[in-house]
């Protein structure tokens, strides 16, 4: 049925880490792009001008 | 009387009943099981009732309903059910209408529409709900282990684990690139326990938040500028493809629904995305993913492996959205309710309905739907680029 390797878990962890890092650098990058994105100026309402 | 006892015989005898087997008629009583709770619990009924019915249908006798006849196995099905000469068309309905899933089709086709149906502004007024939606990535990646340690290939180790995005199209998209061979048990159990998510997540949010934690009532999101709302599908999509190109299939039908739904010149493009060409892709997504859990090749050992490391994920990916939402409770001095990190899971609304439900089961003057709203989007967005760092790394 199952065989437990525990060999393949010690060789298994690294990917584990090198995904969760990468979710979270490719995160990160987001977070900055809408940091970015929050000081865009909104066009002012004409109304608003007048 | 003989000619009515010969009558009776050949009719038992050609009937569903003496095709019947034990397998079968679980599956059958799953299938009514998971009907009582979509129509009598409304557990996510939209999802629940197709794929339910997919179950009976594929489980009734001698209906051929999900056989593959071409010798190619086209459709996927079961080489023994092939017969020579046999036209793509002379397979069962079902079996046809799920070349839409193991082609990816229906899965970008949800993207679409859940692009077209997601307001990314609680995303953009928050960033920090980012985090929460890796967080809640974690469940993939101790089901991945668990699962190496089983004994599956790294590929279907992969496939099975991306169950803990909590993302039905992803699920279904990696697992026909990695592992297509066990599809069928991967799409079921990732869009039953997306159905399952108001049983599987409140326990788990409850014995990892203390009572003042589950209380707090967050402040108002900024107002996001339509400007904002524009450009962020655009330029997140450029920048993530850069980064993963293999995951532009998802992200792209993802921002490309999104963009109908914020340019604001496109309505009625926006208003088919999600209302008529998603509800027809639901129907026929979830109807094929049921059929598939056919009794005989369903119930088997490997299949209860995967249905049960998939709740495994589940369960780890809510804890690390918890865990991370406890962590930003404390940093920001108590103004963020952890409750929220369990809405990273990408469920899309079902996470954030539940840790809404959940926030005003402690404080009934809480409204915390619109904060999950950001780590849940995020969760999407999350969930897909584990897929591509998965393909990334186990793609042959």
């Amino acid at each position: 049925m199952f065989t437990i390797d525990f060999n393949a878990f010690l060789n298994a962890l690294p990917y584990m880490g090198k995904g969760m890092l990468g979710i979270f650098v490719v995160t990160a990058l987001i977070v900055l792009v809408v940091n970015a994105l929050n000081n865009i100026p909104e066009k002012k309402n004409k109304k608003n001008k007048d | 009387m003989e000619l009515i006892t010969n009558l009776l015989a050949g009719l038992w005898e050609s009937s569903g009943f003496t095709l019947l087997t034990w397998q079968n008629g679980v599956m059958i009583g799953v299938s009514f099981v998971f009907l009582f709770l979509a129509i009598a619990k409304k557990f996510e009924p939209l999802l629940l009732v197709p794929i339910a019915f997919g179950i009976l249908l594929a489980n009734l006798p001698g209906s051929g309903i999900m056989d593959d006849l071409t010798l190619s196995q086209a459709f996927g099905g079961d080489p023994a059910t092939a017969v020579a000469g046999s036209h793509w068309y002379d397979s069962g309905v079902l079996r046809i209408l799920y070349a839409g899933v193991k082609s990816s089709i229906f899965p970008c086709l949800i993207f679409l529409g859940v692009g077209a149906m997601t307001d990314f502004g609680p995303l953009l007024s928050n960033p920090i709900s980012l985090l929460l939606g890796a967080a809640a990535q974690l469940g993939i990646y101790v089901a991945f282990i668990i699962a190496i340690i089983l004994g599956f290939t790294p590929q279907e180790a992969a496939a099975i684990s991306i169950i803990g995005g909590a993302d039905g199209p992803t699920a279904i998209w990696l697992t026909g690139k990695l592992a297509s061979h066990l599809l069928a048990p991967i799409a079921l159990a990732a869009y039953s326990y997306m159905a399952l998510i108001p049983l599987i997540q409140p326990p788990i949010m409850k014995l990892l938040t203390t009572k003042k934690e589950r209380e707090v009532k967050m402040t108002q999101l900024r107002k996001v500028s339509k400007t904002e709302k524009i450009v962020f599908p655009v330029v997140v999509l450029v920048l993530i493809a850069l980064i993963l190109p293999s995951v532009v299939p998802l992200l792209g039908m993802l921002m490309l629904g999104n963009l109908f739904r914020e340019c604001g010149v496109v309505d009625r493009l926006s208003d088919t995305a999600q209302n008529a060409m998603n509800n027809i892709v639901v129907i026929l997504l979830g109807v094929t993913v049921g059929a598939t859990a056919n009794g005989e090749s369903f119930l088997k050992p490997q299949t209860l492996g995967i249905v049960a490391l998939g709740l495994t994920a589940f369960i780890f990916s809510t804890v690390g959205g918890v865990l991370l939402g406890k962590v930003l409770y404390v940093v920001t001095k108590g103004k963020i309710n952890p409750l929220i990190g369990a809405a990273g899971v990408s469920a899309v609304p079902m996470a954030a309905r539940v840790a809404q439900n959940e926030g005003r089961k402690y404080n009934p003057t809480n409204f915390l739907l619109m904060h999950a709203m950001g780590p849940n989007v995020a969760g999407v967005i999350g969930s897909a680029v584990a897929a591509g760092f998965l393909l990334l790394m186990f793609q042959n």
